[in-house]
Formats: structure tokens, C-alpha cells, sequence
């Protein structure tokens, strides 16, 4: 039996797999987007700047 | 063991008629009550005096709801006994077969500490600090400890219902102030006679389950005095509210016309015995509870468009 041939676990589980994916997708970008938007943040400093500073 | 074994196995395992889809897992997180904790947190993130980037806005809702959803799915989890009895909740994914108890129970614990987590990290403890707290409440204290216990649950209850805008308030501005406790007191107050309305209709399910509801403990007759007491307490701090931070003008108009259509609800819920409500089928029962619905929505789309109003130098009173 080959790896590649899908199983029948596969087919039924595919929407839930791909809600799983596409919550986990949207998770990243949020995460990523969150980053984005606290370093452009007027107070963000990055920590070894204000090890150096102190 | 060879792959074989394995995947015999797991399909004797996995192919249950009953086998959970996404949508499952989704139904487990309340996503009707979800909606409420989006609107209100919505309201209390924009109503507040500090704006805050859009980005870490939306991640705040989104996090609140899936803490929200999260407590949710636990009290799925410990209420699966009663759920079955229940017609209206016999079809949730538990007493359905879809998603086992220890399933439940690892989704909503995973998805609490993941929530209140993010939540911190995207704004701040204050805000966090509350989630973790409300969850404890509605999981805790509310179904574990309180529900199945007295006829009061349903007060109980309404608090953890009423942390959302709190907590948007709190994602915005790090504090609790007397404005977020408002909203908070808005739905503290509203829960009682908007569950109530409903337990006089759905009068079976909650005898069938054994749940004290002050329906099979006190009397219908004392339900409806209930109802009546808890909305004229409602629509005073509901007025009053259009003097404070968060009211204005709209606000004012919104809250006296919804004040006064629920008290005349109440007043007619109040008036009428068994005999007279199973005449017309609980129709001023029924009408009372949609009206509810709208109530808050329209407070607190009221609040939102005096927040609005603010950014163009409109609302309030000055």
C-alpha cells in the first residue's frame, strides 16, 4: 500500500482539517500583524538599547 | 505493528457515525452568546477615552470571544447530563455524540489559557486579568458551583455575561472606571428578566433537568413579580446612565423609549396569571424576550454612536 494513496480517514476528515488550517492560518496573521503594529508603536524600544542606555 | 495494523485500527477507531466535523468544535464555543461578547467588548474597546491601534482592536475582540467561546465549551463539558434532558440544548455536540466530554474539556482549557494569554500580550494584565477572571466565574463559580444549586443562578450568571465591555474598556485604557462598570450593570441587570421571560415559556425544560429556576422554586406568579422588579431597577440605572461618560443626547432618546416599552412588558408579564398566558400561548412572554434582545442591542449601539459623535466633536452633553 503506498503512502500517497489517500486514505479514506483523509476524505472525511478534510473540512475539518481545513478549518483547522485556516484558523491556524489567521492566527499567524494575526500574530504577525500584531507585531507589526507594536514595533511601529511610538514607545516600543528595543531591549538591548535600553540595556546599553541604563 | 505494522502500518497496516495502524490504519485498521484507526479506521475501527475513527468511523463513528457521530464523528465531529469542524462545525462541532465551533458549536462548543456558543457562537449565539459569542456574538453578544463581540458587540458589547466591541462597544466598551470604542467607547473608551484612549484609542488603540486597529490591529491590536481586532486581535482584543477576537481574543475576548475566543475566551468567551472557551468558557463556553467548560460549561458544555460539565453540563452534558442536564444538556440531554433539555430539548433545547439536547442537539449541542456533547449529548449530540459528536465530541466527547474529554474532548470538550481539553478544547475549552486549551483555548481559556491561549486566550488570556494572547490577550496580554496584544494589550495588557488589567484586561487579561479580567478574561481569566470571568471565566473562572462563568465555569466556576456560575455552573459548577452556583447553578444547580439556587434559584438565583440566572442573577449570578448575568455578571459573567456582563465582563465583556469591561474588558474592552480595560484592553483600551489599562483601568476599570465607573463608565465600564455602567455598561457592566447594564447587562448585570438586564440578564434576570430577559432569561426569566424566557424560563415562563420554555417552562418544561428546566423542571425536566432538575435546574432551580425560580420558575419551579418560587412559582410562576413570583417569577413575574421578579421580572417587573429587576426592569424598573433596570430602567432606572438604564436613564441614568445617559447623565454619565457614556450617554449623550441619543443615548438619552434610545434609553427612554426601550425603557419604556420593556416596563410596559413587564407590567403586562406581571398582570397575567398561567391561565391567561396559556390562553394566548405566552405571546406577552414571548414578545417581552425578542424585545429584550433589542434593548441591549440598542443601548449599546447608542453607546457606540455617542462614542462616535465624540470624534467630531459631538457627543455627550457638551
Amino acid at each position: 500500500m503506498s503512502f500517497r494513496e489517500e486514505h479514506e480517514l483523509h476524505k472525511r476528515r478534510f473540512g475539518r482539517n481545513l478549518g483547522l488550517g485556516l484558523v491556524l492560518a489567521i492566527f499567524v496573521a494575526l500574530v504577525f500583524g500584531l507585531t507589526i503594529a507594536k514595533v511601529s508603536d511610538n514607545d516600543f524600544k528595543v531591549p538591548a538599547k535600553q540595556g546599553a542606555t541604563n | 505493528m505494522s502500518d497496516a495494523t495502524i490504519n485498521t485500527n484507526t479506521t475501527a477507531e475513527t468511523a463513528q457515525p457521530g464523528e465531529a466535523e469542524f462545525g462541532d468544535f465551533f458549536a462548543l464555543l456558543k457562537p449565539r452568546v459569542m456574538t453578544l461578547v463581540v458587540f458589547t467588548a466591541f462597544v466598551g474597546l470604542l467607547a473608551a477615552p484612549v484609542g488603540v491601534h486597529p490591529i491590536v482592536g481586532l486581535a482584543a475582540i477576537l481574543f475576548i470571544a475566543v475566551g468567551g467561546g472557551a468558557a463556553g465549551a467548560l460549561n458544555m463539558w460539565w453540563e452534558s447530563d442536564i444538556d440531554s434532558l433539555m430539548k433545547r440544548t439536547s442537539k449541542r455536540p456533547i449529548p449530540a455524540g459528536k465530541v466527547t466530554r474529554d474532548e470538550a474539556f481539553a478544547f475549552g482549557v486549551t483555548l481559556a489559557v491561549m486566550s488570556v494569554v494572547m490577550l496580554w500580550l496584544a494589550t495588557n494584565a488589567v484586561a487579561a486579568g479580567l478574561l481569566a477572571f470571568t471565566i473562572f466565574f462563568y465555569v466556576v463559580i456560575y455552573t459548577i458551583g452556583l447553578k444547580r444549586w439556587t434559584p438565583q443562578n440566572i442573577v449570578i450568571g448575568g455578571a459573567a455575561g456582563a465582563f465583556p465591555p469591561m474588558i474592552g474598556w480595560a484592553a483600551a485604557t489599562g483601568s476599570i472606571s465607573i463608565e465600564s462598570v455602567l455598561m457592566f450593570a447594564l447587562i448585570f441587570m438586564w440578564t434576570p428578566p430577559h432569561f426569566w421571560a424566557l424560563a415562563l415559556f420554555m417552562k418544561g425544560d428546566y423542571h425536566k433537568a432538575g435546574v432551580p429556576m425560580l420558575t419551579v422554586t418560587h412559582g410562576r406568579k413570583s417569577t413575574r413579580r421578579h421580572i417587573l422588579a429587576y426592569t424598573v431597577l433596570l430602567a432606572i440605572l438604564a436613564v441614568g446612565a445617559a447623565f454619565t461618560g457614556i450617554g449623550g443626547p441619543v443615548y438619552l432618546a434610545v434609553a427612554l423609549v426601550f425603557n419604556a416599552m420593556f416596563l410596559r412588558d413587564a407590567y403586562a408579564i406581571w398582570r397575567r396569571d398561567e391561565a391567561m398566558a396559556e390562553a394566548d400561548d405566552y405571546r406577552v412572554e414571548k414578545k417581552a424576550f425578542k424585545l429584550s434582545l433589542w434593548y441591549l442591542f440598542a443601548h449599546f449601539t447608542a453607546i457606540l454612536a455617542e462614542a462616535a459623535l465624540a470624534g467630531f466633536g459631538l457627543g455627550g452633553w457638551a
